[in-house]
């Protein structure tokens, strides 16, 4: 699987046009120069050759140096993605939140003007563009009312987030604007299920018993969870490597807006090292989501 | 009384001059267009804007920019060298003389000498040389062709010799910036550990630098040249490159000073307060024609009839105004303008005329195909601007279909020329010159021996008499006789309308009310050291 992985980033980085030159000499650097920095930097060489190196390197935890600032590519990834994931984390615990309080909602007076409300929020949440409702969020927050900063992680441009206030002023709009999505199809999600298992036998069973509302309400919990924490895991993972829009129009110092940087400048190694990262994040998020979901739902390990 | 207002006055006025420093008046903080802070260590990367930044910043040339005026286009300063010339005894007309500036010193304090001059040219162009930087020479290496050797003649006075007679050696040491020896051997000499506490000799010291994060710049109150030393008590650069990221960032008062702003957001950010600053300066956007056998563009009635055809002005109103209307290949008001008598005007009936005589009706349109990008460094708004040409050309009798690729593989077709299979049989390209040099703005377009691969006349142009002109400016050592040399070509470029000349950019930058004396010099690099904030 991970073999697969690394041929798949490292294809991929090398099959988009464009030349990694570009951003180390002038564009009209003449050929001659050129040959001899495509030769320095080991470009030169036959694609399995580049492959078979650079795999090596990655087995012994060097992602090798990114080619526009020559630093360190794991360094570089490491602190965008605790950028990400911290981001990517507050963002899905929002949108979980909001996402199930939508959904039981819907879902428990579905029909009715409450049900109609939550859905046109969570249905809102799935189709606005995430980049126009961070922008909308800049004009409102930042530039009208001035109340929140729009760009960076922490003031004067900090790259590295502290859990202080300071920082979390920068933290509130970008994760406000990535937790629409996530809300709005866990709340879809949430109100199907509920329906779902509110229409089933054991709770009119459980009801004819004379339990009480409350009681009922903690069985629907326990049924809705599993299916709803593996969306929220998928969450996590999409909003991991998906969220280039919105850390690029924050700003926000993560995988995403290096993933941006990397491509405009055709940095081959930060590409590379950065796809390879969150691709093997994604697939262990999964697996994590997998063994907590068995762990919750004993159905599934016996299935 | 009189002897304590005395006192005050001369506290206010005399101390700041003796100690060669104004009063420190403000931080500026700058919202850059690029992606990271560029490299430090002496020849910056990141194109024209690393160098604004970080190059003429921190650093100086042998050669500097005038960039004093906003009215005049930027012309050539001493700057670490007083003066320089052809050796009077050297008959070959290679060998250049420089007298260094005296008392000039590194950030490090060490002094400015000619053997600098050498180390610092070593470090780009000999590769067995210890202090070779590979990431340096990269971007330092392309802008020096003409040099051969160099070597010290005495502490203050260097020698270089140029493969062949070359005039345009002043303009390629601009670019050529001087870094500490002292420094880097100080540093271990480790160009990493350089990056980290650069020392050159400008009017800006790097106090601290966090990657892809802020620059932090202080004045160098040692400066040699005293009216540039900052008036700022600090500069910091943050990294911006998404534009609504730095109109934002500049609305919400976390920046004082953005580079380009979308021409969409003009209107408002004028509206809430802030200037927009633009002037013209060296740069353009064209077409450049593909001149090899079967392109329609070698008819020079089509080339007239597409210069014609474009509504300027109505481009003008597309991009709210930030372009400046082209009348030639150079900006309006250069010294090597020249007096062509082909006149870029809007005028399709004449137009249509041109392109009948050629054979080619609106009705029975010449057909062909031209490569444009959708975004890229300089391109400004290329997709709208080349669907208003494309209307434009269609109203007189030329189709074009536009075969868009990405921008950095725009860059890469090209450099491989319009014969090259990448060029997918596009008759012209879509790309914005830096033209700042005799070689950038016009012999390295058109010079017949640059043709691909050895340089960038991506359309492969061969004209014996431009050849001779270039010539020409290599040879006129003197500057009038160059100027008077370069206008001549610059004549030839327009009459013969060798390029689709359509606009120049206006470098706009939004800041501030409280950004106070910044003059925007008609140059790709500014000076950033006339610059207050006001309270």
């Amino acid at each position: 699987m991970a073999v697969g992985v690394s041929i798949v980033c490292f294809l991929l980085a090398h099959i988009a046009p464009g030349d990694p030159l570009t951003a180390i000499m002038p564009i009209d650097a003449t050929a001659e120069q050129q040959a001899q920095m495509r030769a320095a930097y080991g470009f030169d060489r036959p694609l399995p050759i580049q492959y078979g190196i650079w795999l090596w390197k990655v087995l012994h935890g060097d992602l090798g140096n990114s080619i526009a600032t020559g630093r360190p590519v794991v360094s570089e990834v490491t602190k965008a993605v605790g950028n990400s994931l911290i981001l990517a984390a507050v963002a899905t615990l929002i949108g979980f939140g909001l996402g199930t309080f939508f959904g039981f909602v819907a879902g428990y007076f579905r029909g009715g003007l409450l049900d109609r409300l939550a859905s046109v929020v969570s249905i809102l949440g799935v189709s606005v563009p995430n980049y126009w409702l961070g922008m909308v969020m800049v004009i409102v927050f930042s530039a009208l009312l001035g109340w929140l900063p729009s760009t960076g992680a922490g003031p004067g441009g900090s790259t590295e987030w502290r859990p202080d206030l300071d920082h979390l002023r920068y933290m509130i709009l970008p994760a406000l604007t990535m937790s629409a999505i996530p809300m709005g199809i866990i709340a879809r999600t949430v109100r199907a299920l509920v329906a779902d298992i509110l229409s089933q036998d054991f709770v009119q069973a459980l009801r004819a018993k004379g339990m009480r509302e409350l009681a009922v309400f903690k069985h629907v919990v326990r049924n809705a969870a599993p299916t709803a924490l593996a969306v929220m895991g998928l969450q996590l993972g999409y909003l991991l490597g998906g969220s280039i829009l919105i850390e690029t129009v924050f700003a926000w110092p993560g995988t995403g807006f290096l993933l941006n940087t990397a491509i405009f400048q055709r940095d081959l190694p930060l590409l590379q090292g950065t796809i390879l990262v969150l691709a093997l994040f994604f697939v262990t998020l999964n697996l994590i989501v997998d063994v907590l979901q068995s762990a919750i739902d004993p159905r599934i390990q016996r299935g | 009384m009189r002897r304590f207002l005395l006192n005050i006055g001369f506290a206010l006025t005399v101390l700041p001059a003796l100690h060669g420093v104004g009063w420190a008046q403000g931080i500026l903080r700058i919202g850059m267009t690029i992606a990271d802070i560029p490299l430090t260590t002496g020849q910056t990367d990141n194109g024209g804007e690393g160098q604004r930044f970080m190059g003429y910043t921190v650093y100086d040339a042998l050669i500097n920019w005038d960039l004093t005026s906003a009215t005049k286009p930027s012309g050539l300063v001493p700057g670490l060298a007083l003066s320089w010339g052809l050796d009077p005894n050297d008959p070959t007309k290679t060998k250049w003389i420089f007298k260094l500036r005296p008392n000039v010193k590194f950030h490090d304090g060490s002094t400015f000498t000619a053997d600098a001059v050498v180390w610092n040219f070593d470090k780009l162009l000999k590769p067995d040389s210890p202090q070779y930087d590979q990431r340096q020479s990269a971007q330092g290496k392309s802008r020096i062709p003409a040099i051969a050797s160099y070597r010290v003649i005495e502490p203050l006075t260097l020698e270089i010799t140029t493969k062949e007679p070359d005039a345009t050696l002043p303009y390629q040491l601009t670019f050529i910036l001087m870094s500490s020896p002292a420094n880097w051997e100080k540093l271990g000499r480790s160009w990493d550990a350089v990056a980290k506490s650069p020392s050159g000799t400008g009017p800006w010291k790097l106090a601290s630098w966090v990657p892809r994060e802020r620059a932090e710049l202080v004045p160098n109150p040692d400066y040699w040249d005293k009216p540039r030393i900052p008036k700022l008590d600090k500069m910091i650069l943050f990294p911006l490159p998404e534009v609504n990221a730095r109109v934002a960032a500049l609305r919400s008062g976390q920046v004082d000073w953005i580079e380009a702003p979308s021409p969409d957001a003009v209107k408002s950010l004028t509206e809430a307060g802030f200037k927009i600053v633009t002037n013209v300066y060296p740069h353009n956007w064209t077409w450049h024609f593909s001149r090899i056998d079967g392109s329609p563009w070698n008819d020079i009635r089509v080339r007239k009839a597409a210069n014609l055809a474009i509504d300027r002005e109505g481009m003008k109103e597309l991009l709210a105004g930030l372009m400046v209307p082209e009348q030639g290949f150079l900006t309006p008001g250069h010294p090597w303008l020249g007096h062509p008598t082909f006149k870029l005007e809007y005028k399709p009936e004449e137009a249509k005329r041109l392109m009948k005589e050629a054979g080619f009706t609106p009705e029975k349109p010449l057909v062909t195909k031209v490569l444009i990008s959708p975004s890229g460094s300089g391109q400004m708004q290329p997709l709208s601007m080349n669907e208003l040409i494309q209307q434009n050309l269609a109203d007189v009798g030329i189709k074009v279909e536009f075969e868009t690729v990405e921008w950095n593989q725009l860059i890469n077709i090209w450099r491989a020329g319009a014969r090259d299979p990448s060029a997918r049989g596009a008759t012209a390209i879509n790309f914005t010159y830096f033209i700042l040099d005799p070689f950038t703005a016009l012999i390295r377009h058109l010079q017949c021996n640059l043709a691909p691969p050895n340089g960038t006349n991506w359309g492969y142009y061969c004209d014996p008499e431009m050849d001779n002109l270039f010539d020409q400016v290599r040879n006129a050592f003197n500057p009038e006789e160059q100027a008077a040399i370069l206008s001549k070509i610059h004549e030839k470029y327009v009459n013969e309308a060798l390029f689709l000349m359509v606009t120049h950019d206006v470098n706009a930058r939004a800041m501030s009310p409280k950004v106070k004396g910044f003059v925007q010099a008609q140059n790709w690099f500014q000076n950033f050291s006339s610059i207050t904030m006001a309270p």
